[in-house]
Order: C-alpha cells, then sequence, then structure tokens
C-alpha cells in the first residue's frame, strides 16, 4: 500500500516535469503556427486550446490526459503523439523482451561458470571480454555486427523489423521469418551491455555463497557438487540477479534507443532521438511519462517478485499487517 | 537428451536461415525521407510528390524523356490565350472501381486552390475551372499562361465523392498539424494503390488492377522503406533486403558497383545548388564588423573566386557535379552554355577583391546549411568554410535538419545560406520568379532589380516566343553580372539498385514504377 | 592517529598498492597506455604539427589520403586524413582530448556532489539522510542515456541555437555528471555511518571540534578508496556516454569533435573503402576505455575487496 502511494507520487512528479516542459519550454502556440499567424489568430489559438486558464487548471487537465493517453500533436510530424508512441509500443517492448531474455540467460549460465571455476583460463577469457564489452559503446557494436553479418555475411538484415503480422492492436514480428531474423542483430547488440553485468553480478554471488557456511555444511554431508551449485547456491544468488534484471528491463528501454538509431528498428527510441533532435516537446514528454511508468511497474513487480521468491521478506511482511 | 536439444535448435536455424524466395514481384523502394503526408495537394515537396505521383494522375504528365504528353486528359487546346480546353479520358476509372469525370476534375483543381493547399500559389493563375459536359473540361486563366500544362502536370486529381464522404473537401492543413482522413489514405486514378501506410517506416503498394492505362510494368508490389542513415541505407542494399536506392550516397557509389549483383545509373538532376548572401541588411546578424560586407559586389565577387569548385567536386561529389555558373541547368528553356561558364578560381584575385572592398583582414559570418537534403550537403559547407577561410574570412558553419533550416530562412534569420533549386517547369521563369523577383518569397538575399523584374512580367504574359526569350536572356545576364547568388553546381543524382531490378532514372529524381520491370 | 598524515605518498609507496601494482601486468600495461593517451591528449598541440580545426590550412585536395603504409599514404599523414583532408592522428587526439575534459569533468563533478551529499546524510542521518537516499533510488533507475538526452533535449528548448554551441560541452558534462553521482553518495554514506561511531570522531565533537572539520578531516579520508574505485570506473562509463551522446548527434557539436562525434561522422564512408576514418577513432576509443576498465578493476580486486 505504502508502495503503491510511493508509485502514484513518482508518477506525478513526473508528469509535472513533462507538463513544465511543455509549457515553459517555449511558447506552444510558436511551435503550432506559421509566423503569418497574426496576434489576434493566436489569442484566438491560446484560448481554445485553454492556455489562458489559471496553471493548476492546465496542470490537472495534463495529468487527466496523460492517462488517458493524449499528449497532444508532435510538432515535426503533426500526428497526435498517443497514435505515434502506440504505433512503435510494440517494435521496443519485443526488441526489449528478446533483449532481457539474451541477457539474463546467457549471463546467469556464465556467470556461474565463472564463479565456480574460479582460476580457469576459461574463466578469464569469459571475464576479458566481458570487460571489453563494457568498453565497447553499443553503437560501436552495432556497426560492427552490420558490417560483418548483414554486408560481409550476407545472412542477417541490417535493418528494420521485416515483415510484421497485426494481432490486433498488437504488430509482432515473432510470426515471420524475416521478423525473427531482424531481431537477431539488435537484441543481441542491446543486451551485451547488460550480460556484462549479469555475469559479474552472478559470478561474485557465487563465489560469495559459495563460501558461506551452509554450502560448507552441504558439502560435509555429501552432497554431490552439481547439487550444490544448482540447487542451493544459485537459487540463493537469483535473488540480485532479479532485482538487476528488472532495473535492467528500464536500461534496456533507454538503451533501445541506441540500437534503433543504429538499425533503424522503428520503435519508441528512434522516435524520441528525432525529437530531441527536433526538440518535440509533447513526444519528449510522452516519452518521459511512458518510461516512468515502465520503471514504476517494474520496481511494483520486482517488490511482488522478492515477496515470493525470499521467505524472509514474507515473515517480516506478515508481521508486520499481521 | 541434452543432443535432441541441440538439433532443434539447429532445426530452428536453419529454418530461420534458409533463402526465402518470393513469387510475387516486388520492388523493396529506400530513400532517406519518406512522403509526409499522402494527401497530394498538402505539400509540394520532393518525397511526398514521389510517393503521389504512383498513385495518383494529373490532366498532362512528363514521360519518361521529361516531355509534356497526355494522361487523364488525351488532348487540350487553348481558345483564346486566356481559355483552354481539355478533353478527359472516357475509361478512367479510380481504384475502387468508380469512374472518373470532369466533376472530378474541377473538383481537384479547385481543391488545389485552397487556402490550405501547397499549390495555390503555384497555379495562381488559374482563375476559374468549369465542367463542359461529363469529359470535357473549361479552365481558364487570368493571364496568358505559357506554362499551364507544366503546371497541370503536379496537380492530382482526386475523386469528388471519396472526398466528400472521407470530409477532405479541404487539403489537409500541414502547418496546424492536421490530421485528416486523406493523409493517411489515398484513392487515385494511378496504376498502384497504397494497401498499407505507416509513416516513416513502411509503405506498400499493391497494382491497381483497375488501371486504364497499357500495363508495361511486372510488379505486383512496391514497398517503401526510408531509411535515414546512409550508411544503413547502403548495408540494407548491399546484403539484398532493398532493391533500389534512389539517393545513393556518392562515397559508396564504387562500392555498389563493384558487389557483383548491383548497378548504379547517374544523371545530371534539375536541381542547382548555390549559395546565399543577404545583400539588403544593414547589419549581419552573425557579422563582427558592424555593416554588411555583402552588399558590395566585391565582396561577392572575392568569396565566389575563393571557392575551387573543381576540388569540391572531385573530393566531395566524388566527380558527381557539374560546376555551375547560374542557378539553372540545360533543358530549361533560357539556359545557355555561355552562361553556365563560372568565374575563375583566383585565391589571388579573391584577396585583392576583398581587400579592395574595404575588408583586407575578412570579417566573420554563419554559414547556415541542410545537413539532409541535398546531396552531401554538409560535406560542402564544410569545404566551403575551409576555402573562405584561406582568404581571411572566418566563417561559422551552422548545418541542421532540413525542415528547420527552411524555416528559419523563410523567417529571414539567414545571412548566408546554402540552397538547391529545381525548375519542375521547365522554364526560367520558375527560378525568376521565387528567387529574384523583389520580395519573392525564396529570395532571402532580398536582391531587386527592376530591369528582373520587369522581365518577369514579360516572361508571364508574353506569348511571341522570341521576345519572350529575349527578356530571359537578359534576365539572366543582370543577375549573373550581379553575383546575386553565388552558383556551386548543377547536382547529379545516383540510383543504385540489384542489377535484375530496371526503374528507368530520371532527372527530376521521381522514379515512374509504371515503366519498371523486376527480371 | 593522525601523525603519519603529512607522508601519505610514501605510506602509499611501501603499502599493499604499490606492492599489488608492482605484481600486476595487466595495471601496468593499461596505467602505462593511459599515460601516453593522456599526455598525447593534452599537449596535443606540441605532439602533432596539425591543427585539423583550423579551416584555413586545410587543404580540400588532401581529402581521405589513406593511412602511410598503404599504396597511396603519404607520409605527413600517418593514419591519413578524412573527407576534410584533416590529419586523422591529430584529429583524434584533439577529439581525445575533449572526450577527456567531458569524461572527467562530469566525474569530478559526480564525485563533489555526491560524497558532498552522502558524507553530510551519513553525518547528520535523520529526515536529510532519508530525502538523500530516496533520491538516490530514484536516480539509480533513470539510465544515464536517458537522463543526459533528456537534460540536452530541455536545454535546448530554454537556451538559444547559439548559446547551445557553446554551453554544449557543459550541459553535456551536467547531463552525465548526474546520472553518476548516487555512486558516490552511497559509499560516502556507508564509510561515514561506519567512522560516525568511532570513539575519535566522539571524542572530537565533545571538545567541540566543527561538523564541517570532523567531515573533512577525519571521515573523508576513510573513503578516499572505495571513491577512487568508483571514479575510475565511472571515468570510463563518462567518456562511453559521451561518445554516444555525440554518436546519436546530440553530444558536442561538430566542429569541435570528440571521438564519438568523430565515428559518427566517419560512419558515412564505412562501406565506400575510406574505413580509416571511422576504424581510428573506435579503436582509440575501445582502448581508452578497455584501459581504463582495466585499471579499474585492478583498484576494485586491491583497494576494496568489499566491492568486488
Amino acid at each position: 500500500m505504502k508502495r503503491l502511494f510511493q508509485s502514484a507520487m513518482v508518477m506525478l512528479v513526473v508528469a509535472f516535469v513533462s507538463f513544465s516542459l511543455f509549457n515553459f519550454v517555449g511558447d506552444p502556440i510558436n511551435n503550432m503556427v506559421g509566423e503569418e499567424t497574426s496576434d489576434e489568430e493566436r489569442a484566438e489559438l491560446r484560448d481554445t486550446l485553454g492556455l489562458t486558464d489559471p496553471i493548476h487548471i492546465q496542470f490537472s487537465r495534463f495529468v487527466v490526459n496523460a492517462s488517458k493517453g493524449e499528449f497532444g500533436i508532435s510538432y515535426q510530424l503533426r500526428r497526435p503523439v498517443s497514435e505515434l508512441i502506440y504505433e512503435r509500443l510494440p517494435a521496443t517492448i519485443e526488441l526489449v523482451l528478446i533483449s532481457a531474455l539474451i541477457a539474463l540467460v546467457s549471463g546467469t549460465l556464465l556467470g556461474v561458470y565463472t564463479g565456480i571455476n574460479r582460476k580457469g583460463f576459461l574463466s578469464d577469457i569469459i571475464l576479458a571480454i566481458s570487460l571489453l564489452g563494457v568498453s565497447l559503446p553499443t553503437f560501436v557494436i552495432g556497426i560492427l555486427f552490420i558490417y560483418l553479418f548483414a554486408v560481409i555475411l550476407g545472412i542477417l538484415p541490417s535493418f528494420g523489423r521485416g515483415e510484421v503480422v497485426n494481432i490486433g492492436f498488437w504488430s509482432t514480428g515473432f510470426l515471420t521469418l524475416s521478423g525473427l531474423k531482424a531481431i537477431i542483430l539488435p537484441s543481441v547488440t542491446l543486451s551485451l551491455f547488460q550480460m556484462t553485468y549479469i555475469i559479474r553480478l552472478v559470478r561474485a554471488e557465487m563465489m560469495e555463497i559459495l563460501q558461506t557456511d551452509y554450502i560448507k555444511f552441504a558439502r560435509a554431508r555429501g552432497i554431490s557438487e552439481k547439487s550444490i551449485h544448482y540447487k542451493h547456491a544459485l537459487k540463493n544468488g537469483l535473488i540480485p540477479v532479479i532485482t538487476i534484471a528488472g532495473i535492467n528491463i528500464g536500461t534496456l528501454i533507454a538503451f533501445s534507443i541506441i540500437t534503433e538509431t543504429v538499425f533503424q528498428w522503428p520503435g519508441m527510441g528512434f522516435l524520441f532521438i528525432q525529437a530531441v533532435q527536433f526538440v518535440d516537446i509533447p513526444i519528449m514528454s510522452a516519452y518521459l511519462v511512458f518510461i516512468a511508468f515502465v520503471f514504476v511497474m517494474i520496481n511494483f513487480i520486482v517488490d511482488i517478485l522478492y515477496y515470493f521468491i525470499d521467505p524472509r521478506i514474507r515473515v517480516k511482511a506478515e508481521a508486520v499487517s499481521g | 537428451m541434452k543432443f535432441k536439444n541441440f538439433i532443434k535448435i539447429l532445426l530452428a536455424f536453419l529454418i530461420i536461415f534458409a533463402p526465402s524466395n518470393g513469387i510475387a514481384k516486388t520492388i523493396k523502394w529506400s530513400m532517406q525521407g519518406d512522403s509526409l503526408t499522402l494527401d497530394p495537394h498538402a505539400q509540394n515537396e520532393g518525397p511526398t510528390t514521389q510517393v503521389s505521383r504512383q498513385i495518383y494522375e494529373a490532366l498532362v504528365t512528363r514521360g519518361l524523356d521529361m516531355s509534356i504528353g497526355p494522361q487523364l486528359a488525351t488532348k487540350w487546346k487553348a481558345v483564346d490565350p486566356n481559355t483552354w480546353y481539355f478533353f478527359l479520358r472516357d475509361d478512367v476509372k479510380f481504384s475502387n472501381g468508380q469512374k472518373m469525370t470532369s466533376e472530378d476534375v474541377v473538383f481537384s483543381i479547385l481543391r488545389a486552390k485552397q487556402p490550405t493547399s501547397d499549390f495555390k500559389e503555384y497555379i495562381s493563375t488559374i482563375s476559374g475551372v468549369k465542367a463542359i459536359d461529363n469529359y470535357t473540361v473549361q479552365i481558364k486563366t487570368s493571364k496568358p499562361n505559357p506554362i499551364l500544362l507544366n503546371q497541370l502536370s503536379n496537380i492530382f486529381i482526386m475523386s469528388k465523392k471519396w472526398s466528400t464522404d472521407n470530409f477532405v473537401i479541404a487539403p489537409q492543413n500541414w502547418d496546424a498539424g492536421q490530421e485528416t482522413y486523406s493523409a493517411t489514405n489515398a484513392l487515385g486514378t494511378g496504376p498502384f494503390k497504397i494497401t498499407l501506410r505507416e509513416p516513416n517506416t513502411k509503405t506498400v503498394f499493391k497494382k491497381n488492377s483497375k488501371w486504364w492505362g497499357n500495363v508495361e510494368h511486372n510488379i505486383t508490389e512496391i514497398q517503401l522503406l526510408p531509411i535515414k542513415n546512409a550508411a544503413t541505407r547502403v548495408a540494407a542494399l548491399l546484403s539484398g533486403e532493398i532493391d533500389i536506392v534512389t539517393d545513393a550516397p556518392v562515397q559508396d557509389l564504387n562500392r555498389i558497383s563493384s558487389s557483383g549483383g548491383h548497378k548504379v545509373e547517374s544523371t545530371p538532376q534539375m536541381r542547382t545548388i548555390f549559395l546565399g548572401m543577404d545583400q539588403a541588411a544593414d547589419q549581419l546578424r552573425t557579422g563582427n564588423t558592424g555593416d554588411n560586407p555583402f552588399k558590395k559586389k566585391e565582396v561577392r565577387q572575392a568569396l565566389y573566386q575563393a571557392i575551387d569548385i573543381e576540388a569540391i567536386k572531385k573530393k566531395v561529389m566524388r566527380g558527381l557535379s557539374e560546376p555551375a555558373g547560374i542557378i539553372t541547368f540545360p533543358g530549361v528553356t533560357g539556359y545557355t552554355k555561355a552562361l553556365d561558364k563560372r568565374l575563375p578560381y583566383d585565391v589571388g584575385a579573391a584577396k585583392k577583391l576583398l581587400a579592395d572592398a574595404g575588408y583586407p583582414d575578412g570579417f566573420e559570418v554563419e554559414l547556415r546549411c541542410p545537413n539532409d537534403r541535398y546531396v552531401n550537403d554538409e560535406a560542402i559547407c564544410t569545404a566551403v568554410v575551409g576555402m573562405l577561410g584561406k582568404i581571411g574570412v572566418k566563417v561559422n558553419l551552422f548545418a541542421q535538419t532540413k525542415s528547420k533550416h527552411f524555416k528559419e530562412l523563410k523567417d529571414n534569420q539567414g545571412d548566408f545560406y546554402m540552397l538547391g533549386w529545381g525548375v519542375p517547369t521547365l522554364d526560367s521563369h520558375y527560378v525568376f520568379h521565387y528567387l529574384y523577383e523583389t520580395d519573392a518569397s525564396w529570395n532571402k538575399v532580398n536582391f531587386s532589380d527592376a530591369e528582373v523584374d520587369a522581365a518577369i512580367r514579360v516572361m508571364e504574359g508574353e506569348v511571341d516566343l522570341d521576345k519572350r526569350n529575349a527578356a530571359i536572356a537578359k534576365a539572366w545576364k543582370i543577375v549573373r553580372d550581379n553575383i546575386a547568388y553565388l552558383p556551386l553546381h548543377h547536382q547529379v543524382i545516383s540510383w543504385a539498385s540489384k542489377s535484375n531490378v530496371d526503374v528507368p532514372i530520371r532527372p527530376n529524381n521521381e522514379p515512374l514504377f509504371r515503366f519498371s520491370k523486376v527480371n | 592517529m593522525d601523525n603519519r598524515k603529512l607522508t601519505w605518498f610514501g605510506r602509499v609507496k611501501d603499502s599493499d598498492i604499490y606492492y599489488s601494482f608492482i605484481k600486476s601486468p595487466t595495471a601496468i600495461v593499461s596505467t602505462f597506455i593511459l599515460i601516453i593517451i593522456f599526455f598525447c591528449s593534452f599537449f596535443v598541440e606540441f605532439v602533432t604539427p596539425y591543427n585539423p580545426f583550423d579551416p584555413s590550412s586545410l587543404s580540400l585536395m588532401d581529402a581521405f589520403t589513406p593511412p602511410s603504409w598503404t599504396e597511396d599514404g603519404l607520409a605527413k599523414f600517418i593514419l591519413g586524413t578524412d573527407g576534410q583532408g584533416r590529419d586523422m592522428l591529430s584529429t583524434i587526439l584533439y577529439g581525445s582530448r575533449i572526450s577527456l575534459i567531458v569524461g572527467f569533468s562530469a566525474v569530478i563533478f559526480a564525485l563533489v556532489l555526491g560524497v558532498g551529499l552522502g558524507l553530510s546524510a551519513g553525518y547528520f542521518g535523520g529526515k536529510y539522510e532519508m530525502i538523500v537516499m530516496r533520491l538516490t533510488d530514484v536516480q539509480l533507475t533513470v539510465p544515464s542515456i536517458l537522463m543526459a538526452l533528456l537534460v540536452d533535449g530541455i536545454a535546448r528548448g530554454i537556451i538559444t541555437r547559439e548559446l547551445h554551441d557553446e554551453m554544449a560541452i557543459y550541459v553535456l558534462i551536467f547531463a552525465i555528471g548526474i546520472s553518476e553521482w548516487p555512486q558516490f553518495a552511497r559509499v560516502s554514506r556507508a564509510a561515514t555511518l561506519v567512522e560516525k561511531n568511532k570513539d575519535y570522531v566522539s571524542a572530537s565533537t565533545i571538545i567541540g571540534v566543527s561538523n564541517l572539520i570532523i567531515m573533512f578531516k577525519h571521515i573523508l579520508p576513510n573513503i578516499l578508496r572505495p571513491v577512487l574505485v568508483i571514479g575510475t570506473i565511472g571515468l570510463a562509463l563518462a567518456i562511453i556516454a559521451e561518445a554516444t551522446l555525440s554518436f546519436l548527434g546530440v553530444g558536442v557539436p561538430p566542429t569541435t569533435p570528440s571521438l564519438g562525434t568523430l565515428i559518427r561522422l566517419g560512419n558515412d564512408f564505412l562501406f565506400s573503402g575510406e574505413w580509416w576514418i571511422t576504424f581510428f577513432p573506435a579503436i582509440f576509443l575501445v582502448v581508452l576505455a578497455f584501459s581504463i576498465n582495466l585499471l579499474g578493476d585492478w583498484m576494485r580486486d586491491t583497494l576494496n575487496p568489499k566491492l568486488n
């Protein structure tokens, strides 16, 4: 309940920031009409848009509209922002989900491996590469991938989503061959940076847990190494991974801006970067509100997951509510 | 168990990477920008017209060789200098099967004259349109108009019924960000129809089976996939995801044509790139001398002669440009080789001119450039900055996206700027009317000359071709001697495509897919 | 307690850090590379004979000269030239200086802000502490790149275009710095909490030493190690963030290109055979970031095993 209240507060703050963006960064009227427009026409437009109302009324109207998903019309594309976001939402979500999956699965596997085999040659290689991964900017990796897989080898597409299928309101690239091929390069590119983080995190967790007493006891009891590693150690090591993975989804959405630009992926990040260059404030503020919403939701879900995975928290919470 | 999984994964990959061969003849077309709107009267802009041209038709049109020929009208005649009759085809249907009649033509021309139309200025001489019978239209002009046919070739015909049913009797108000049905849907009489429209991502055209014309193409589908980044666009072409790129970057042409399976075609484009210098302002907005050096012809000439256009051609344009002496090109009435000759590149002379004009140490000014409009626009400007630096003129480059560049030019914010000018009517009048006439809409150098203005009046009203040509020649001489603008070069355009894709290249950069083939 | 402070450098020398440094080839190599890069970047005027940003010294006819060891290369342009005839090596070094300035300034900004807030939060506690920590939580969930983009977008809207080009670098520093401060704040606060309860702090309070002096003189030295580790890793992150923003076209203006800007501009020539225009800046950037990360990794292992 407290969490819910906090989330609502965060959303309201973000809404206010977006609202100020809308209202104080340049005169909205100037952004909407040509220079030939007379002062009377401007005043009239100002009136019809309700810009003469007191600020708190304007703000509450903005919040109401935002909660309905309405953010006005893009200065650059001259189309309703809600429609633009709506069109591009599936592309970004699919990209981010696949990337998160890749990062999580391969990151955990490699992390466990390097955590168990601390001094192995392969572990050193994996760690060195992961450090290189953190040092390589995403856009450089993207360009490299395009050059290698699309131009030289010619096996994967270099841009776009391929064929998409519309299922109701959702356009998906998962159901066509070209759609599946198209998502490989961008999602791998996007996942690399996060993967290196997860590798390091899981490795550290594993190393720490393997030194704890209860693992030592387990060993003493003669439980097989495999069972110790995967049943006991990994399970406990997963808790921070879930938190990180949760935060990472937000980070992935943000970093998808770069991947989408490099691969011309028709998602929201690509829309946003063009908006920034054009100071297209309706799109920027809508994106801001959207991202905040995603963060709040993720935090919320992570909290709930925690509750189910870590019994200690559950006990505490029950004690409080009881 | 594990091995089985491995086989499964392997199989999945095999399926994913298996070559996908289509039977339908599809052309995937890419360029930097997308059509701004499907409403054929809302924006008079390159890519927008290129898209509209595939779905909409006009009374008359330019063929592959750029000459005017019949399209929806089979023949026409002028009964007096101000009254024209157009006789329409009687077998034309819109792609929904509805017949096209003179009603639709009258409606469309009047629609293009409405306040929200971007073509209202373009056809301002048309004073009246009326239907004589089902297939005859009368057009009246306010004064004799030698280029009426040229202008009509860009006025697309819409269905009156469809427009009425969908509340789009008036063109979409682009500037006010209006949303209309016609902006995202289209119903034309052309060889293709739009079946999917995702702005800036994908537009699908399908063959219009109800088209009246003789089908010379073999295309069932066109997909327009705009790709903003030049390198990505080339990568997509090289990897086979795109069939044709109509704005291939000049630096990549060698690479493309040397990769087996692709070809490159180039042709001089109907567009001249030039620099403008505000000659009227008392003080430069971005200068440091407190006055306006551009007022002096010597200064303008010094800048002109300091530019090594051959170096730009060789290094920036990779040989694909024609240095220009005037802002018009072969094929336009009034163009001559003699006019198109440049003043020589001479740094010494330029320095002397600058010193003579009273600026021995040069001056400072900002150069405004688009960075996504013309071939290598920003790179040309950067090169100019370096060259002018050598005669002591410190130029600060400000490059930005085309929509902002043009808007701010229109707002009179430019001291020194780059612009390119095409001549869709293939007549010098179009250049003078927009660039040289006193207070003309694109005359942002504020050039003003009574004799030139008088000559423009002659161009507009004179039906005697000899007299008209004399006026054009005289006007060109005046503006050239005055160095009203600083011409750079005529652009050469290049289309790169797969070898089996045949789309005839055209100097106006407009593909006509009705003449295209996929082999 | 404090009588050995004067010989701080001496202390470093015979400490475990120095010993561990000597024993670690990665640390030595990466430090060596970094020293060379820093030196060449900051004294670039003396290192190269060219100033790539003086337009009048350039000749367009020199453009697209390949690296000197290739067939058409010229000895005077070791790494070749770009599309404007600028010497690649000098352009990269000038660009690297801008990248480094932005990186360092952003980290210092984050450090001052983060340590200041973290230290005071840990020291004073109470509501103030809660607010600061809440802020770090919120800030940590907003990815750096998004933060930077938003700051830049707002800045573009507020300040005029002429000012923006001049301000771009400060906007960038602020944007990157603001996303890195919570790390510093968290570490500082944690260390402060530990130190605060030690006897000497209570003693100092009792004899009336002011809060500020206690914080800066007694507590601050204790958090230097973790802060140094975070700062080093943060520097690599900041440099990459700067390159990314510049690549997206919202970073420093092309008239004073950083490494990211150079890669973006060179990207147009990737397919045309002039690979060196984008390849060298990219390699340079990766070597720079990788060396810093290697050093940071080593520091983390040696200086602060807890962070491992």
